[in-house]
């Protein structure tokens, strides 16, 4: 018995994203190089914020570590790569279990003792340095000097083995970002997402509903955690390279929720649209400031905060909310 | 039959005794309302009954079983279902999903849980306003929503703290004519803490008088009314 808020809004979405994907799809043969690389980063954040978006969006529960799980998944896959020569999907099967066992954690220390609001922010931001410090120091992961994959000339994309030209990676993070997405569709029409939804609005009275808040609280970090997995898979393929200070820098966990805030958090089309927002802007402004032959670092950085600040100010929801409204589909700010 | 019974309960923040040593028991069916002052302890009372926090002393039984030191959600599974004198429905969401997240807790599946909360909604006079976000909602829908919430947890003691606090005359009416019906209809038994004494004359068969956490009276409404503690601690300053 769904009732649409607006008559044809469901097909109409159905309309809309089916139109997406075809673009998706049909990108590559259109792009150079470059703007490929660009599509990629975009999907790669896209799918970030939308495995971030499952902790903070739905369930109201704030991490400002994701970068532990990318950089866990990340080196879990590229060691048993490159130490046992075990393949990056295999590896992928075993960092989940390592990305959602150290979300277990977080999440358990944090729920079970109280731990809420800005402190549970700050508990997450402790660990994912806590991870940095650790992996700056491990040998067996090369410590801050790196771990590198070995990079050849391969005769044909190799999928299985994550081995290929940038085109083989778009299709990759496009087919995962779809997955998330679909994911997230599913949770937030199921029975968990409905709870965490109640959590997020008002975790005393979703409790009052009989709501177990703790394990469902628990469901939201560590499936948030292992979906944020795959991108450190990916991430560790695409780039080659690992280093603790990159992978699980703080500034690494503030980017990953920068889309989904511009997009709009708690909704289904926020962070795709936040991360393909920013980082088209962001790589147009670098292409502006090289081309013009200026020195300017940081200038993403502070691009970054300007978007946050005009988004924040003018719209407060995010980009996608009133934008869902103008085209007449669900907004699903739920 | 008794489904609430309430023995030697007591509270206290810091030095200050919030609930002293009440004691006292709902018949199943019954509707029972806890009245008094301002800072009486009537909702201290409540949170202690609904599991939002733990009295220091004392035992509550309910169906037979102590619940008191449980959680908030153990005891709304157990069946005590609870609003809040400050209402809180969930404020983004719709009427309907608000209802939803309810009818969830005795239901596995969304769809079965969506057809239960249109019941529900039906009954509070809110079916038309159920695609409706939360919180743009008049006070008096959000009583009701908050209402429509806690019976879609289906409970077999509802909680009604202060719910006709803040609403006009015909509004309190048509809340009295919903919870009488609820309580004839499905024999639900209902607690509720009120200081309007025109809903509490309708509605309770049962009162108790709360003053500075000690239990002064108890009994009928039309007795309680005329016993002079009861006037001179609470009503009587009312009237002034």
């Amino acid at each position: 018995m769904m009732v649409p808020r607006v008559a044809g809004a469901g097909r109409r979405s159905v309309l809309l994203l089916g139109a997406l994907l075809a673009a998706f799809v049909a990108a590559p043969f259109f792009v150079n190089d470059y703007l490929l690389t660009v599509l990629i980063l975009s999907l790669y954040f896209a799918y970030i914020g939308q495995a971030w978006n499952i902790m903070m969006g739905f369930a109201g529960q704030l991490s400002l570590g994701h970068a532990i799980y990318i950089g866990l998944a990340a080196y879990v896959a590229a060691t048993l790569f490159t130490r046992l020569g075990i393949d990056p999907w295999i590896g992928f099967a075993a960092a989940i279990p390592v990305a959602a066992a150290c979300g277990a954690v977080i999440g358990f220390l944090a729920f079970r003792f109280g731990v809420a609001g800005v402190y549970f922010a700050i508990l997450t931001i402790a660990f994912a340095e806590f991870a940095r410090i650790g992996f700056d120091n491990w040998n067996l992961v090369n410590a801050s000097s790196g771990l590198f994959l070995p990079v050849t000339q391969y005769a044909h994309n190799d999928v299985w083995r994550l081995r290929g030209d940038p085109t083989m990676f778009y299709y990759v993070i496009l087919a995962a970002t779809a997955v998330a997405f679909v994911l997230c569709h599913l949770l937030l029409r199921s029975r968990i997402g409905y709870c965490w939804l109640a959590i997020r609005e008002d975790e005393e009275a979703a409790r009052a509903a009989g709501i177990d808040t703790f394990r469902y609280k628990m469901y939201a970090v560590t499936i948030s955690a292992a979906v944020t997995s795959f991108a450190g898979v990916f991430y560790a393929f695409f780039y080659n390279n690992l280093f603790p200070e990159q992978v699980f820098g703080i500034s690494r966990s503030i980017e990953i929720i920068l889309g989904p805030i511009i997009g709009g958090v708690g909704t289904l089309f926020g962070p795709i649209l936040g991360a393909f927002v920013l980082t088209g802007l962001a790589e147009t402004l670098n292409f502006v400031i090289s081309a013009s032959g200026l020195d300017l670092p940081g200038a993403t950085q502070v691009f970054y905060g300007v978007c946050l600040l005009v988004v924040m100010a003018a719209l407060p929801d995010g980009v996608w909310p009133p934008l869902a409204r103008r085209l007449g589909v669900s907004g699903d700010v739920k | 039959m008794t489904l609430l019974k309430l023995d030697s309960v007591s509270k206290r923040f810091r030095g200050l005794v919030a609930v002293d040593q009440v004691s006292f028991a709902v018949p199943q069916g019954a509707i029972f309302a806890v009245i008094g002052p301002n800072g009486a302890g009537k909702t201290t009372l409540f949170n202690m009954i609904a599991g939002a926090m733990a009295p220091d002393a004392g035992a509550i039984v309910f169906a037979g079983e102590a619940i008191h030191g449980l959680a908030a959600d153990a005891v709304c599974r157990r069946g005590i279902a609870r609003t809040f004198q400050l209402v809180r429905p969930f404020p983004a969401l719709t009427v309907e999903d608000n209802v939803l997240i309810g009818a969830l807790l005795h239901r596995h599946e969304v769809g079965a849980a969506r057809v239960h909360a249109h019941a529900l909604l039906a009954r509070l006079d809110l079916l038309d306003k159920r695609q409706r976000i939360a919180a743009t909602l008049t006070l008096p829908d959000r009583k009701r929503l908050e209402v429509a919430r806690a019976l879609a947890t289906e409970p077999r003691l509802l909680l009604l703290d202060e719910v006709m606090a803040g609403l006009r005359p015909t509004e309190t009416d048509r809340m009295v004519a919903i919870l009488r019906a609820l309580n004839r209809d499905s024999g639900l038994t209902i607690l509720l803490i009120e200081h309007v004494m025109r809903a509490v004359m309708a509605l309770a068969s049962r009162v108790l008088v709360l003053d500075h956490g000690v239990a002064i009276a108890q009994g009928p409404p039309e007795e309680v009314v005329r016993d002079p503690t009861v006037v001179q601690s609470y009503l009587g300053a009312e009237a002034d």
